[in-house]
């Protein structure tokens, strides 16, 4: 079905998801912290646009309450503790050097390929009109993924976590109109413990590392320790970019 | 065949038209933009007393030009002149499209740019050298994000004629497409790269560290001049027609009565001054970037090519 | 036999024949006596090419299959010969590049005859002939007995050709390198036809295409095709031996292995799988399309990293290949999903470029060589300021380069454009993937088309423009008439293949209709002025308004502008008032690609040393600065330097059997036909 035969609602919806993707382009070639947690915030309000969409066009009232959570979660308060940690570990203007930005920008042009390929055999499952969304919604989790691949910041790993989660919150919403209000509820908690324990992690790990690159936690290792003595002086390993 | 001489003449007289209001796009821009900045503004004439300035002007050509130094500004406007001709501005359905379409258009665009670098190089001089490099390489990124926007345009329309196509966007009505967004997007970026606009390029310097266009016609005097200051005027405004024809063709004329005309002509006046402006409030808020930011730049425009794309594969059909 | 009279057949075994004299002519030029190679041997080839062309002409005017056999060869095989519109079209691109190096020929080979650079002149005639009558009886050629003979025929006279100068190293190296992937790919194709031949029951073409293939086996056929017949067409990662062996061959040479020989890799890739196998599958197509991107893309790149003209060009045929790669996998794609107009509009685009880049590349090959004869410079950054010296070459250069950089109004935006029209009409495919693939392959085509443009502004600008760098340069002289006439042909008709693409398109509908039944009606219906390759609605293009439009440009300006103006006063260049310029301080083609270099990093390995030597000294003054890059193709570093050391590694290995004594070895024998007897036994 061709985009000029939806109605007005689904346009947006698809507009919407088509922006929530850019987000997610934009999350994998962000190097900076803050903009980085500002652009996870834009792409929850997004999705929670989408969901506000879907409740209007497919009149199911409850999808407001998950438009609601998501608003509150990830455009507010993971955002807001994100925010507030780095700037209590004083890393709002870190930047960490992306390895072969234009390889990843390419990579997530394979991996949306990718995902619309894996979608064409699931898609006409589905006899909603947003169904095309699904595509995207998988490309938003696969990104997420990759962003949690390639980035060694701990803060990105938690953005592409919780982007990963987005999209499959995405996913439920345009595919079936949303998961049950009860697995809604549960995810959205285990995201609130799961930012929260984070941000604890995060506290230790500067403690112990002075350092949030997990590309150190090899470090953590006993079996191959190279030079256990200088890394208990506290010395910064080469090439460590905080 | 008597309508169809009609069209021809209309054609003929959009393409005059065109060459013509070009400078006055120019100066319309420059005055808007010492408006912005709180400078004294020339009239908006004043390209045309450049123009004929230079026209009038004794030929100096350096000791070591060629005959191809003689040539290319003649290849250069009539390329653009080609591409002017093929554009759309105030009517559609008009037989010189036929001509060419999107991709011919690019590829005129792409012999312009071919001919400017060889003069850079002709004379021998560094800055030539210099400019001829930089422009052939913001071109190579610039090329292809420009022609997989308008893949894009011309999937959605299913056709690379110009006239066809905004005939197409016209009667579809306001469609909410995503794909559209970000070529609109990826095509304006471009546009400022090819027009050599800031922040990729600044026709207003002279210095090595911002020249990549003007480097390679820093030779150039008189006729030669007036002739390629007044084919970038043209590029500029064919730029700015193609993003109004694409993505806000309303106002544009279907038939040919004078009514349509008029209205057409209105139109498309009223939507290249308020483009204008959006362009200088870029200009102004935005400062030069380093050469070796420009990739970055383009690579940026690519990539929103390349979702539109996508998103046009992905959402829009099937 | 008298069934050949009064058809196209009889002027390819003209052809043939003009060809061999060509060869037994040449066999008299010894060194007293050059003229029997300079004006016998070109004088027949010229025939032999002007022949080809006829009966190619009269096959696609006529659209007619004419065969023929000898009692030749084996006892029970006899020689099968046919000349079909397929065949016809490829002899009409040799041809023309043989009338064209003929006219070329006789001044560029007197450099061979006497000075420095003096070589035996007779087998530079024999094996140019042998090379084009291998060739030419492959094209005839109806079974695959036939075929291969003298494709081994074509590759080993190839090898001749490029070790011709043999007393540098380089060159037997180059030729070596040709000469080993040559036979890996024949080896390759002998196995596609020993598929074929299999389901067939026996080796003519005719029972092969009554084969009843699996598709399996159609699958491992084609593959084998596409393996062999790549390797010959220079496709990545199998071009590595091409940019060694095309530049250090003469350069008539060069334009003919560049401009026909690596075509008949195509030609076979085409006969075998849309005329042989028949129904191709989209899959092979989306194979196709992949390599041919890959080509097009990693040949543009790295021609932009050479300095060399002649191995420029070289890389620019790997790219060229490419983009016909692109357009027969198109083509592929769109027959094995069953829409056949699209793919018919596929395989025109792929062969138009075939022709088009034979021609252009020719005339670059000779203009390149051209210089070389005057200069005697391969290095652009040694040359400049040559269009003041060699006006005429100067301009058909430009010509050619045009046509490559696929600019309008020239024959190569035509098959270019051709091409990006196929892959637009992705939509009506049903499957996602490729219909998301197409549009990003085109486009990926346009960066291509970019880069080629940015190359040979390079390559005409650093060789043609600006100040001469060195003082032989600087004496440069215009090239004899002889040589001029042969790029002036080419370089005609590049413009007029580019100036009337409907009447090509036009004659090139019998090869279609040969081989997926479909010729394209659409494209000229509108008449010889409007090319519309699906419908008027969908995309038209006109060049000749586009020249008319030049031309009234020009008119006008010359006119207008021109009369009434004082004369042009010369001065010295203004440069922003620096002044004092020098020709070394012009960009050199290092200098012009380094921000491309930059900006595409990784594509290349690349090795770049400032050593400078700075005199003692409380303030170290730079007295002496050395700057060297090297750049490396990454697929001869990582495909084939692991595969020689392997086979290295190996021979050492089972080097322990040779012991250097006679008795063992007669021993192994011994042994090998006891076990061998047994068993056959």
């Amino acid at each position: 079905m061709g985009i000029a035969a939806l109605g007005l609602y689904s346009q947006a919806i698809i507009l919407f998801a088509a922006l929530a993707l850019f987000t997610s382009f934009i999350m994998l070639a962000q190097a900076r912290m803050m903009p980085l947690i500002f652009t996870f915030a834009w792409q929850g309000l997004l999705l929670a646009v989408v969901s506000v969409l879907t409740a209007i066009a497919s009149k199911h009232p409850e999808l407001y309450v998950s438009a609601a959570l998501t608003f509150t979660l990830k455009v507010v308060l993971i955002p807001w503790l994100l925010y507030r940690l780095s700037i209590k570990l004083n890393m709002q203007y870190d930047a960490e050097a992306i390895e072969h930005p234009t390889l990843l920008l390419l990579g997530g042009v394979a991996l949306v390929i990718f995902s619309y390929f894996v979608a064409q055999s699931i898609i006409h499952l589905s006899g909603l009109a947003t169904r095309n969304t699904i595509a995207v919604s998988i490309a938003i989790e696969l990104l997420g993924m990759l962003l949690m691949c390639v980035r060694k910041s701990a803060v990105a790993q938690v953005i592409g976590f919780m982007s990963m989660e987005s999209g499959i919150f995405f996913a439920a919403v345009v595919s079936t109109y949303g998961m049950p209000l009860i697995v809604e509820l549960g995810v959205a908690f285990d995201i609130l413990v799961a930012a929260i324990l984070f941000g604890v992690f995060f506290f230790h790990l500067k403690d112990s590392f002075g350092s949030l690159n997990v590309g150190q936690f090899n470090r953590l290792s006993e079996a191959n320790q190279p030079m256990p003595l200088r890394d208990a002086a506290g010395e910064p390993s080469p090439g460590d970019p905080s | 065949m008597d309508r169809e001489l009609t069209a021809w003449a209309l054609a003929l007289a959009q393409a005059l038209l065109f060459i013509a209001a070009a400078p006055l796009l120019a100066g319309w821009l420059q005055r808007v933009k010492c408006h912005m900045q709180n400078r004294d503004a020339p009239a908006v004439w004043q390209p045309y007393r450049n123009l004929a300035k230079l026209l009038r002007k004794q030929m100096l050509l350096a000791e070591n030009a060629s005959w191809l130094f003689r040539a290319v500004p003649y290849i250069v406007f009539g390329a653009v002149l080609l591409a002017a001709a093929v554009v759309p501005l105030f009517a559609v359905h008009l037989p010189s499209a036929a001509i060419a379409d999107m991709i011919v258009l690019v590829a005129f665009f792409a012999l312009a740019r071919f001919f400017t670098a060889l003069a850079g190089l002709d004379i021998g001089t560094a800055f030539g050298g210099m400019g001829a490099s930089r422009e052939m390489m913001v071109a190579a990124l610039a090329e292809p994000a420009m022609l997989m926007a308008v893949f894009t345009l011309s999937m959605t329309a299913s056709t690379t004629n110009l006239s066809v196509a905004t005939a197409y966007m016209l009667q579809a009505g306001l469609v909410l497409r995503p794909s559209f967004l970000f070529a609109l997007l990826a095509l304006a970026m471009v546009a400022v790269a090819e027009t050599s606009r800031v922040p990729v390029d600044n026709p207003a310097t002279h210095l090595e560290l911002t020249m990549l266009h003007e480097a390679m016609i820093l030779e150039y005097g008189g006729r030669h001049l007036a002739l390629i200051e007044w084919a970038s005027q043209i590029k500029l405004m064919i730029y700015s027609v193609l993003i109004i024809d694409f993505f806000f063709p309303w106002g544009i004329a279907t038939d040919f009565s004078a009514m349509a005309l008029a209205v057409g002509v209105i139109a498309v006046t009223a939507k290249l001054m308020l483009l204008a402006v959006v362009l200088v409030v870029w200009e102004t808020v935005l400062a030069k970037m380093r050469l070796f930011r420009v990739p970055q730049f383009l690579g940026f425009a690519l990539m929103l090519s390349l979702l539109a794309m996508l998103t046009h594969v992905v959402l829009e059909t099937g | 036999m008298s069934a050949t009279f009064g058809t196209p057949l009889l002027f390819a075994y003209a052809a043939v024949l003009c060809t061999l004299l060509s060869g037994a002519v040449s066999l008299l030029a010894v060194r007293s006596r050059p003229g029997f190679l300079h004006f016998g041997s070109f004088f027949f080839l010229f025939f032999s090419g002007a022949a080809s062309i006829a009966a190619g002409g009269w096959t696609l005017l006529a659209k007619l299959t004419v065969t023929d056999h000898f009692a030749l060869g084996l006892p029970w095989l006899d020689w099968h010969l046919r000349i079909d519109p397929l065949s016809g079209f490829f002899l009409v691109l040799l041809g023309t590049l043989a009338v064209a190096i003929s006219l070329y020929g006789p001044s560029y080979t007197r450099e061979f005859a006497r000075g420095p650079a003096a070589q035996p002149l007779p087998p530079l005639g024999v094996f140019t002939a042998l090379f084009v009558l291998g060739m030419q009886l492959m094209l005839l050629a109806d079974d695959a007995l036939v075929f291969m003979i003298f494709w081994e025929m074509m590759s080993l006279c190839g090898y001749f050709l490029v070790v011709y100068q043999h007393q540098h190293a380089a060159n037997r190296q180059a030729a070596f390198l040709y000469l080993l992937l040559a036979h890996v790919g024949a080896l390759v194709i002998l196995l596609s036809f020993g598929v074929l031949a299999a389901f067939g029951g026996g080796l003519t073409f005719d029972q092969m295409r009554a084969a009843k293939l699996t598709p399996l086996w159609a699958t491992l056929s084609f593959a084998c095709a596409f393996l062999g017949f790549g390797t010959k067409a220079g496709m990545v990662p199998l071009h590595v031996w091409l940019p060694d062996a095309h530049p250090v061959a003469p350069s008539h040479i060069s334009a003919m292995m560049s401009g026909a020989m690596i075509k008949m890799g195509i030609y076979g890739i085409v006969r075998v799988s849309f005329d042989l196998i028949g129904d191709v599958r989209w899959e092979w197509g989306m194979v196709v399309l992949i390599i041919g991107t890959a080509s097009s893309l990693l040949g543009v790149l790295y021609a932009l990293m050479q300095h060399d003209l002649k191995r420029l060009l070289a890389y620019h045929s790997v790219e060229n290949i490419g983009i016909i790669l692109m357009g027969l996998g198109m083509s592929m794609i769109f027959l094995g999903s069953g829409h056949k107009m699209l793919g018919t509009l596929g395989l025109v685009a792929a062969l138009y470029h075939t022709i088009n880049h034979a021609l252009f590349k020719g005339l670059l090959f000779l203009g390149a060589g051209a210089v070389l004869y005057r200069t005697h410079e391969r290095d652009l950054d040694h040359m400049g300021g040559l269009i003041h010296r060699m006006p005429v070459t100067a301009f058909l250069f430009l010509l050619g380069s045009v046509a490559i950089s696929a600019l309008p109004p020239f024959n190569g935006f035509v098959s270019e454009w051709l091409t990006f029209q196929t892959a637009l009409q992705a939509p009506a495919l049903e499957n996602g993937l490729l219909r998301t693939m197409m549009p990003i392959a085109a486009a990926l085509l346009a960066l291509t088309g970019a880069l080629a443009a940015a190359c040979f502004v390079k390559a005409f600008g650093i060789a043609f423009l600006g100040k001469p760098r060195t003082r032989r340069v600087a004496r440069a002289r215009e090239v004899p008439v002889g040589m001029l006439g042969g790029m002036g042909l080419l370089a005609t008709l590049c413009l007029l293949l580019g100036v009337f693409p409907t009447t090509v398109i036009e004659a090139m509908g019998p090869i279609t209709q040969l081989l997926v039944h479909e010729a394209l009606p659409s494209a000229t219906a509108q008449g010889w002025l409007w090319l519309t390759p699906v419908s008027p609605q969908v995309a038209s293009y006109s060049a000749p308004f586009v020249v008319a439009a030049m031309v009234v440009v020009f008119g006008l300006g010359y006119l207008f502008l021109k009369r009434g103006t004082a004369p042009a006063r010369r001065v010295y260049a203004w440069d922003c008032g620096f002044g004092q310029l020098t020709q070394r301080m012009q960009y050199t083609s290092t200098a012009f690609s380094q921000p491309i270099r930059r900006v595409f990093g990784g594509v290349w390995k690349i090795e770049e040393r400032v050593d400078t030597l700075a005199s003692a000294g409380l303030i170290p003054r730079v007295t002496n600065l050395n700057y060297s890059l090297h750049t490396y193709d990454w697929s001869w570093l990582k495909c084939y330097v692991p595969i020689g050391r392997m086979v290295l590694a190996a021979a050492n290995k089972i080097g322990f059997i040779q012991t250097g004594n006679i008795h063992t070895y007669l021993k192994f024998s011994f042994v090998t036909l006891l076990v061998f007897l047994w068993i056959v036994s």
